[in-house]
């Protein structure tokens, strides 16, 4: 028996092998905590602040949000919804699609399944990489994703990046101990409301909501997982014993 | 409860039935683990039936609301999550089984005679299950259902003279539009499933009339007590039933694993541009099937070389298509006097094993940007692949084979 469960993971593995791979521009990560409530409270609410005017998460529930992340419908319902939208609306902004395209050159996406699409890593990479560049429309660049359409939202907190940011493990040089590049930016044209660290942690907060806003059901699904593990487990040993008994009389 | 069944058995031959495929169906007692995949697939196919429907229930056949239906499934079902995944799961799960029911016919030589019928059966089954998932991908209508439905029937185009005609007749439309969409719901949930559940009748029928092989590759209806019961043999009812139930809860175990916690396997299993609306104006980087395709698609990319005036794509798809159609004949093309691998010699030993490995490489391959690989890699392979059943007719016959035991050897 045990030989057979071993021959079993090992037929899965080709499949799990394959699973890593896929490479592009350095990232930097964090780990995402869709549990982190407390977290996830303070990512929407930046969401809804700097986000939701132009992006909306088309595909979900206000009344969802506020149930899964503790937040009182009516207290979600005076804070968080500008729109006059009622609470079991979907998350549209208030941006009309056509004008939209006019300004921005191109309609702002729906973020509902964008940390699906892109990863975590991207999003909070990209959210912290952008820097002055006079050349665009909107004075901004973003070291991931070059020429993008969007303005820097965010400047007000992090302050505007003098150059272009580096991410990734960071080369430092063996003499003097400086960082050559890699770890972000590392001058400030103006400074905003928030130090580096906070606005790293802010940006983890914003990517830790998308993760979840993308796929909310992961919340039930890794509660109810365990019992159906555990149900199969014990439904193993009645079933092992049964396949025994009948098979005592094959010889 | 007697009384009833006796009376429906006066009227339709159910306890003949029971006797014939359960409780007297003899079946070798020396089966491996190997053979599990069988009743597998079968409780892969149910899940998929029965999980499609509910998914019909709330899904959207067009292009406008097709996306957004999913995710509604996905946030507003109840347990839509689990049902969705359960059916994206099930698909690969349903490859993977079958993949391994078929090597192990490679292995036992179950393909051969008598039991040929059994084979070309369950070939057939296996190429409506690949348009079945064809089918079914491009119905969440994200990039990757969209570019990727693109290419496959743009290939229908590499035909001389009709293919134009031929592909657009396959979309409807001049492009991928809400059109196919709507043939394809229609192909994926009611014409294949039928198809498909009939071949199963005829595969299990075949097999049930001739008798399973073994890993010993011996008929057990050689040797038979006086009742003409096969001496190696035990009902299939309770033994082997006891016997699946085991393998289908690990089996189960591991699937729910994925289901609950990896349902994208890492971009395998849920492909990531996916997870973007399909849009007809922006194609994707790197366009890659679903993993089960992909040593198919090594196979059409390996062919580069145009050849008598007709391009190079035209002869991918004829290799693609040989690839599959090769498989049906090859009851005919192994002379093996003995059939399973355990008696045969060290050539076909040797053949299988290339075979295996290039094939699980062309499927690497396929999944791989063209530039991330070196260029001869899938070609070679797909020379050895075929060189395993073109070959076969020589090595299988002149080849030294071990004496088969009169029983089996457990």
């Amino acid at each position: 028996m045990k030989q057979l469960l071993i021959r079993l993971m090992f037929m899965m593995l080709p499949v799990t092998a394959w699973a890593a791979g896929g490479a592009g521009v350095a990232l930097d990560s964090f780990d995402v905590d869709i549990h982190d409530k407390a977290s996830l409270q303070r990512g929407v609410q930046l969401y809804t602040n700097y986000c939701l005017g132009c992006h909306s998460l088309g595909h979900s529930r206000y009344e969802r949000v506020a149930n899964d992340l503790g937040i009182p419908n009516e207290l979600y319902e005076q804070n968080l919804i500008f729109t006059g939208a009622k609470i079991g609306e979907l998350m549209h902004s208030a941006m009309p699609a056509t004008e939209a395209a006019a300004w921005f050159g191109t309609p702002p996406p729906d973020l509902t399944l964008v940390a699906r699409l892109r990863g975590a890593d991207w999003l909070y990479t990209y959210l912290r990489a952008f820097y002055q560049d006079e050349r665009r429309p909107w004075g901004v660049n973003n070291s991931i994703f070059p020429d993008v359409g969007m303005p820097h939202v965010l400047v007000g907190l992090q302050g505007m990046c003098a150059e272009e940011p580096k991410f990734g493990k960071p080369t430092i040089d063996p003499l003097t101990g400086q960082i050559l590049e890699g770890a972000g930016c590392q001058k400030y044209v103006y400074q905003g409301s928030m130090t580096p660290a906070e606005y790293d942690r802010a940006m983890k907060d914003l990517v830790n909501f998308l993760v979840y806003v993308g796929e909310p059901s992961r919340l039930q699904a890794e509660r109810i997982a365990p019992y159906v593990l555990g149900f199969l487990v014990i439904l193993f040993v009645f079933v092992y014993l049964l396949n025994r008994e009948y098979w005592k009389d094959v010889h | 409860m007697n009384r009833i069944i006796q009376w429906i058995d006066e009227r339709l031959p159910i306890v003949q039935a029971y006797e014939k495929h359960l409780s007297k169906y003899y079946a070798p007692k020396n089966f491996n683990f190997l053979y599990f995949f069988g009743s597998l697939s079968l409780f892969v196919l149910i899940n998929q039936i029965i999980t499609g429907i509910w998914l019909t229930m709330s899904y959207n056949p067009t292009a406008e609301g097709a996306f957004a239906s999913v995710e509604y499934i996905m946030r507003d079902v109840e347990y839509g999550w689990l049902l969705r995944y359960l059916h994206s799961t099930g698909a690969s799960a349903f490859f993977v089984v079958v993949y391994l029911h078929m090597f192990r016919g490679l292995m036992y030589g179950s393909y051969k005679k008598p039991r040929e019928l059994v084979w070309i059966f369950g070939m057939t089954i296996y190429l409506c299950l690949m348009a079945e998932a064809f089918l079914g991908y491009l119905l969440p209508w994200g990039q990757m259902s969209y570019w990727g439905a693109q290419v496959i029937v743009s290939l229908f185009g590499a035909i001389p003279v009709i293919g134009d005609g031929l592909t657009q007749w396959i979309r409807g439309d001049y492009l991928i539009s809400g059109i196919t969409l709507n043939r394809f719901f229609a192909l994926h949930v009611i014409a294949l499933p039928i198809v498909i559940l009939g071949l199963v009748v005829l595969h299990l029928l075949a097999l049930h009339e001739v008798g399973s092989n073994n890993p010993d590759g011996i008929e057990i209806k050689k040797k038979t007590d006086e009742y003409g019961r096969p001496l190696d043999g035990i009902p299939f009812h309770p033994y082997y039933t006891v016997h699946d139930l085991v393998a289908l809860v690990i089996f189960l175990f591991v699937f729910c694993v994925v289901v609950f916690y990896f349902p994208e396997m890492g971009g395998y299993f849920i492909e990531k541009p996916n997870f973007e609306p399909a849009n007809p104006l922006k194609t994707p980087v790197h366009i890659a099937p679903v993993w089960y395709f992909t040593p198919f698609y090594a196979m059409l990319r390996a062919v580069t070389i145009p050849f008598l005036g007709l391009s190079a794509k035209f002869w991918g798809v004829v290799v693609m298509g040989a690839a599959i159609a090769i498989l049906f004949v090859l009851p005919w093309l192994d002379r093996s006097p003995v059939k399973s691998i355990r008696y045969k010699g060290w050539l076909s030993k040797i053949w299988l094993a290339i075979f295996a490995v290039s094939f699980v490489i062309l499927g690497i391959c396929g999944a791989l940007p063209a530039n991330e690989q070196p260029d001869w890699l899938a070609p070679l392979c797909t020379v050895l692949y075929f060189a395993f059943f073109i070959l076969m007719p020589w090595y299988s016959k002149f080849e030294k084979t071990k004496p088969v035991p009169e029983r089996v050897t457990g």
